[in-house]
């Protein structure tokens, strides 16, 4: 049951490993071993090009995003019962489970009433990035709360009785402890962005087609089997990512434990 | 400078927040003078009660949101019945195992949807091998293709989010008192009686949370049911999609959010939220 489940979930990106070195003009026929979709893809500047701005927002959003969830992390696992904590823990969930169209939708709608008002922002590279911000944001505060409940609050209270002012006891005892989540919630909210089709496509203008954007109209089209080597690319750069951020997480946490016996 | 930095960034975070349930909310729009409309206040205000009443004198849509709620019950229950064996052997394999194992799961999440709905098709299509094991197994005609039916969608999402029925379910089977099993089964009990009266009541939570995590997302699932489904295979997000896109109809877009959030997405928010504190009140008495 277990190895059935497995091979569900593998099989069919392993398929299209596989096909992604065909020298068949079909996705789906085998026409012997070849890099030619590789080669393809290389010189497909369109690709390309929405391939950098898809890295681009995914960079800053990210970024954003670990700084702002930090923040309301901290904020939902340390202060206690504050007032509208309720209701920032539940805003926070929304956002989560809230299917995308409805996030893309209502976000457009702020940008758009946004920019009558303030005459900003205008639509494109910046809506999306701010989108993706605000939809990230929220997986890396489960992220930081996870650990910080987790984590002891003792080491922060004996460096506040030592007289460290807060802003001392976070750079120098919560940020190093917390660091490991915040490398781990800096990559879900860039796999997120740079995989979100929806949302990018409410909130794009003229000339900001993401990668998922790109590929989505290339689907709807037809399967070309280019997409076949983006993807295995995609996928073997996602595993290395993540096999190197878990083997440091690992490391960390090995030496953390040491540390501590 | 903790404290500024807290007090100024979770205001902003309610706050842009906030602005965003009131974009849904109120489609009532300062929004909607951008397009077609030129009114006044009042004038959306009629707009918008029209958007509700083409929601209800409109057969599609209602059809379209029974569609959703198919597409996504059942999916949600695949998911269930596929999920719980995996994470059960995920908690009960050995420590390290137990490691690979479950980043073998995360691994697929961290990939691109699209990506892998995409790879679906492949397999889907006529001559794919899900279409020649499923003719073989006399599921479908032999030469016809799952891609483009209901079946397809209900692989594509249960295909999808696995990963988000999998991984609540073993974190809470992960804390189960195995002892307590074995304190069933010195009573006497059978092991499938351990089971249904032991670890599936324990496991509850992880189930709920599992569910959730799938049931409300699928419900407004776009891209699977069109890339997938057949022209049929309408859903509140593909109709949604299309009349943002297609018809540039925004209101009615909004209303069809509005009427969403409404009827799944609220109850369901709602529900978790009253079973969490009833949770949190147990675990503290």
């Amino acid at each position: 049951m277990m190895a059935l489940g497995y091979a569900f979930l593998y099989l069919p990106i392993v398929s299209v490993i596989v096909f992604s070195f065909s020298g068949s003009d079909r996705a789906t026929t085998w026409g012997g071993f070849s890099l030619q979709w590789y080669a393809a893809l290389a010189q497909n500047e369109q690709i390309l090009e929405a391939a950098r701005r898809s890295l681009t927002i995914a960079a800053i959003s990210a970024t954003a995003a670990v700084a702002l969830g930090t923040a309301s992390g901290l904020a939902l696992s340390r202060f206690g019962r504050f007032p509208g904590r309720g209701v920032l823990s539940l805003l926070n969930s929304a956002p989560m489970v809230m299917p995308d169209v409805m996030l893309g939708l209502s976000s457009l709608l702020l940008f758009v009433g946004l920019q009558q008002v303030f005459g900003w922002p205008e639509r494109g590279m910046t809506t999306i990035t701010l989108a993706h911000i605000t939809l990230t944001a929220c997986y890396v505060t489960v992220v930081v709360r996870s650990r910080m409940t987790s984590m002891d609050a003792s080491l922060e209270e004996a460096a506040m009785d030592l007289g460290a002012k807060p802003w001392r006891v976070f750079f120098v005892i919560t940020l190093p402890l917390i660091a490991p989540a915040l490398l781990a919630g800096w990559l879900l909210a860039f796999t997120l962005s740079l995989d979100d089709l929806v949302i990018a496509s409410f909130a794009s203008g003229p000339g900001s087609t993401t990668l998922p954007m790109l590929v989505y109209s290339k689907v709807k089209i037809g399967v070309t089997p280019e997409i076949n080597a983006l993807t295995t690319i995609i996928v073997i750069l996602v595993t290395i990512g993540v096999t190197v951020a878990g083997v440091l997480m690992h490391r960390r946490e090995r030496k953390l434990a040491r540390a501590g016996d | 400078m903790l404290w500024l930095a807290l007090f100024f960034c979770v205001p902003f975070l309610i706050v842009l927040k906030i602005s965003f349930a009131q974009a849904v909310f109120g489609q009532v729009p300062p929004y909607t003078p951008l397009l077609e409309t030129t009114a006044d206040g009042a004038t959306s205000l009629r707009l918008h009660i029209a958007n509700y009443a083409a929601l209800l004198a409109d057969p599609l849509y209602i059809a379209a949101y029974l569609k959703s709620l198919l597409f996504a019950s059942i999916s949600t229950l695949c998911c269930l019945l596929l999920g719980y064996p995996i994470a059960y052997g995920i908690t009960r394999a050995p420590r390290m195992l137990r490691l690979l194992l479950l980043v073998l799961v995360i691994l697929p999440f961290w990939t691109s949807s699209l990506l892998r709905t995409y790879a679906l098709i492949g397999l889907l299509r006529a001559n794919g091998i899900v279409s020649q094991a499923l003719a073989w197994l006399g599921v479908i005609e032999p030469g016809e293709a799952v891609l483009h039916t209901d079946l397809a969608v209900y692989i594509g999402i249960t295909y999808n989010y696995l990963p988000f029925m999998i991984l609540p379910l073993a974190a809470t089977l992960i804390r189960l008192d195995f002892t307590l099993l074995e304190a069933a089964a010195d009573l006497g009990a059978k092991p499938w009686q351990a089971f249904v009266r032991v670890t599936l009541p324990l496991s509850l939570p992880g189930i709920l949370a599992g569910t959730l995590l799938v049931f409300i997302p699928a419900v407004g699932e776009f891209v699977i049911p069109d890339v997938l489904g057949g022209p049929d295979a309408l859903t509140i997000g593909r109709v949604l999609w299309t009349e943002f896109f297609t018809n540039r109809d925004w209101p009615l877009s909004a209303a069809i959010a509005v009427a969403m959030l409404l009827l799944i997405v609220l109850p369901t928010l709602l529900f978790e939220y009253v079973e969490n504190r009833r949770v949190a009140r147990e675990a503290q008495s």
